[in-house]
């Protein structure tokens, strides 16, 4: 277990700025995940520390240690590939073993820890094949498996769920999860899937354009963006983004709902007009714009299916989001500004 | 009516595929069977020059042997091969692992540079070249053969095991490297056992240019000792306007076979080195 900070952290390619001065630290045993679209330089952050990318500047610590010039295999981090990256050549069991071999643990007990680490993920069986002979599912497994078999003190995965089809996702999802909190390691965690993001991370870091747009607990990034990137690039359907004067007033689909269903006191109400409406089953999406004073903005309304309320596209409605569940992001810089009266 | 035009098409493919067996099988047969003729048979005009008309003899084979220096002339081939393909791995592999992996936009221009060093003709080099060996006393000597042959291996080689290097996922390194591994460590235990038909591919090629090379070797050596069967079989066996055409054959039968069989038996390999690059 160990603590993992970077400070000031630099990294050109070229003339392309993939990381701008991020700063961040994962505390021991958290499991900490990098969410941001695909390009912002989540891969690269990980790298740079695992140590296989040099920084242009900015250090990396672990365990309150700088390590820029401690090269990969000493800084004791296991890392999963995107592409998992087994050793097509290797069986299964050497696959797992390898790090083990490297660090020359005694044959013997390696071959019990490869065993346990296989039996941990439910590979047991498929020990003497080769990677070309799995299925995506079992590779990410060995993988996994392959990292954990020395105990490394820090995880660094890179979208290791992102190959795996979308049901295997979500058990593969819950299993990685409980293996963390069982194994308590710290854990860096890199996906572009915020849904991935919201169930995995203690704490998530949103990123964009190679610099840190917020750091915090899953609840308080979806309830509090720091700016509009966040809000528009969390929850789905995302943040609704109104201009009002020299601000935007933001508001979560699931909360513009008919007026008839929020407290009339401390709402504020608007008439939707309604261009277009899915079923979805669990519920409705109601796309639409604003009239009135509003600018023509397109919202989304998120209604449940034990909402009863006829809705049809092409006519208006009383919609309102109560006041406390509305937020206020500066037109100018997009950051969220406190309060306010619309 | 379509069992019919399968048919057809297998007929043309057969046919096409026996017209270039024969054509390339061709010079083969002719060396086995020149090998074994008597002289009296190869030489007269009435005879069917495809077949014994004369029962077949093992002299040509003992002049062949025992006569001249073929045996130290194969001696020395296979000494030059060995070497010049020991040189051309340690010399090849680091370039083109580091031109695959770090010289990144530079590194295909530089490759394709390397090669069309390969492409300058021997005839044009062997001038200089002669002068070096003869700076350095290597005149007479099969090292002035495992010196030079390298300028010709190690460019074409480099290049081809660019290409097998770069097929090779950096994943795949940068995880050994993770797992434990120096970049050298991961050179030896991850890169190069995934590159062995590529490592494969440049033994085999290294040896055999070497085997065929002539006007170096025609230009270095001229002591019957360090004589290789390129130039060797040639000069001995051929006085004046007098081709010993028995003993000519047996020696070039004999240094084939050898190659024969290593491309047989790693064909598999060679052209799954070949095409790699382009399935991956
Ligand atoms: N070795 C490299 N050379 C040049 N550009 C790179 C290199 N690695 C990454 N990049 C660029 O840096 C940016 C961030 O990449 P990456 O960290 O892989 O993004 P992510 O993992 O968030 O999708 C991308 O625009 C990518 O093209
Ligand atoms: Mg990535």
């Amino acid at each position: 277990m160990a603590r993992v900070e970077v400070r000031g952290l630099s990294k050109r390619f070229g003339g392309f700025q993939a990381l701008d001065e991020v700063g961040l630290t994962a505390r021991e045993g958290e499991f900490l995940v990098l969410l941001g679209p695909s390009g912002c330089g989540k891969t690269t952050l990980l790298r740079l520390i695992a140590g296989i990318e040099e920084p242009s500047r900015g250090e990396v610590l672990i365990d309150g240690r700088v390590v820029n010039d401690v090269p990969p295999r000493l800084r004791n981090v296991a890392m999963v590939f995107q592409s998992y990256a087994l050793y097509p050549h290797m069986t299964v069991r050497e696959n797992i073993g390898f790090p083990l071999k490297m660090h020359h643990i005694p044959k013997a007990a390696a071959a019990g820890k490869v065993e346990e680490a296989a039996g941990m993920f439910g590979i047991g069986g498929l020990l003497d094949r080769r990677p070309r002979e799995l299925s995506g599912g079992e590779r990410q497994r060995v993988a996994l498996a392959r990292a954990v078999v020395r105990n490394p003190s820090v995880f660094l995965l890179d979208e290791p769920l992102s190959n795996l089809d979308a049901k295997l996702r979500v058990s593969a999802r819950e299993e990685l999860r409980r293996f963390q909190r069982r194994i308590g390691v710290t854990t860096i965690y890199v996906t572009h899937d915020q849904v991935e993001a919201m169930g995995l991370g203690d704490r998530i870091v949103v990123m964009n354009r190679g610099s840190i747009r917020q750091v915090g607990e899953p609840r308080e990034i979806y309830e509090r963006p720091a700016d509009t990137f966040v809000a528009g690039f969390i929850g789905s359907p995302p943040m609704n983004l109104v201009e009002q004067g020299d601000r935007l007033v933001g508001f979560r689909p699931e909360r513009f709902l008919p007026a008839a269903l929020t407290p009339k006191a401390d709402a504020v109400a608007w008439s939707f007009d309604v261009t277009w409406v899915e079923d979805l089953g669990a519920e409705r999406l109601v796309y639409g714009t604003l009239g009135g004073k509003a600018s023509e903005g397109r919202v989304v309304s998120r209604i449940p299916a034990s909402v009863p309320i006829a809705i049809e596209a092409g006519r208006a409605y009383p919609f309102s989001v109560d006041r406390v569940d509305l937020r206020w992001f500066d037109r100018a810089t997009g950051l969220r500004t406190e309060g306010g009266a619309p | 009516m379509a069992g019919i035009r399968k048919t057809a098409r297998r007929a043309t493919l057969y046919g096409r595929l026996s017209a270039f067996v024969v054509f390339s099988a061709f010079p083969f047969y002719w060396m086995v069977i020149a090998t074994f003729k008597r002289d009296h048979d190869l030489y007269a005009p009435a005879n069917n020059p495809f077949v014994f008309n004369e029962p077949p003899t093992l002299d040509h084979l003992r002049t062949l042997l025992f006569d001249t220096h073929f045996l130290t002339y194969l001696g020395n081939t296979f000494r030059v091969g060995l070497a010049v393909s020991a040189i051309t791995l340690l010399l090849a592999v680091p370039a083109a692992y580091s031109l695959a992996r770090w010289a990144k936009r530079w590194g295909e221009a530089l490759g394709i540079g390397i090669f069309l060093t390969y492409l300058v003709p021997s005839t044009i080099l062997f001038l200089p070249l002669s002068r070096f060996t003869a700076g350095w006393g290597l005149q007479n000597s099969l090292w002035s053969l495992i010196l030079v042959y390298p300028t010709f291996t190690v460019p074409f080689c480099t290049w081809l095991l660019m290409g097998f290097f770069k097929a090779i996922p950096r994943d795949i390194e940068e995880q050994a490297m993770v797992d434990g591994l120096s970049r050298l460590g991961a050179l030896v235990r991850v890169v190069l056992p995934l590159s062995i038909s590529g490592l494969l591919t440049v033994v085999v090629f290294s040896f055999t240019l070497s085997m065929h090379e002539f006007i170096y070797a025609l230009t270095f050596i001229s002591d019957s000792a360090a004589k290789t069967v390129s130039i060797g079989v040639p000069t001995e066996l051929v006085r004046g306007d007098v081709f010993q055409w028995g003993p000519l054959m047996a020696g070039a039968l004999i240094a084939s076979i050898p190659v024969a069989v290593v491309y047989t038996f790693f064909l598999d390999r060679f052209v799954s080195g070949f095409t790699m690059g382009a399935v991956k």
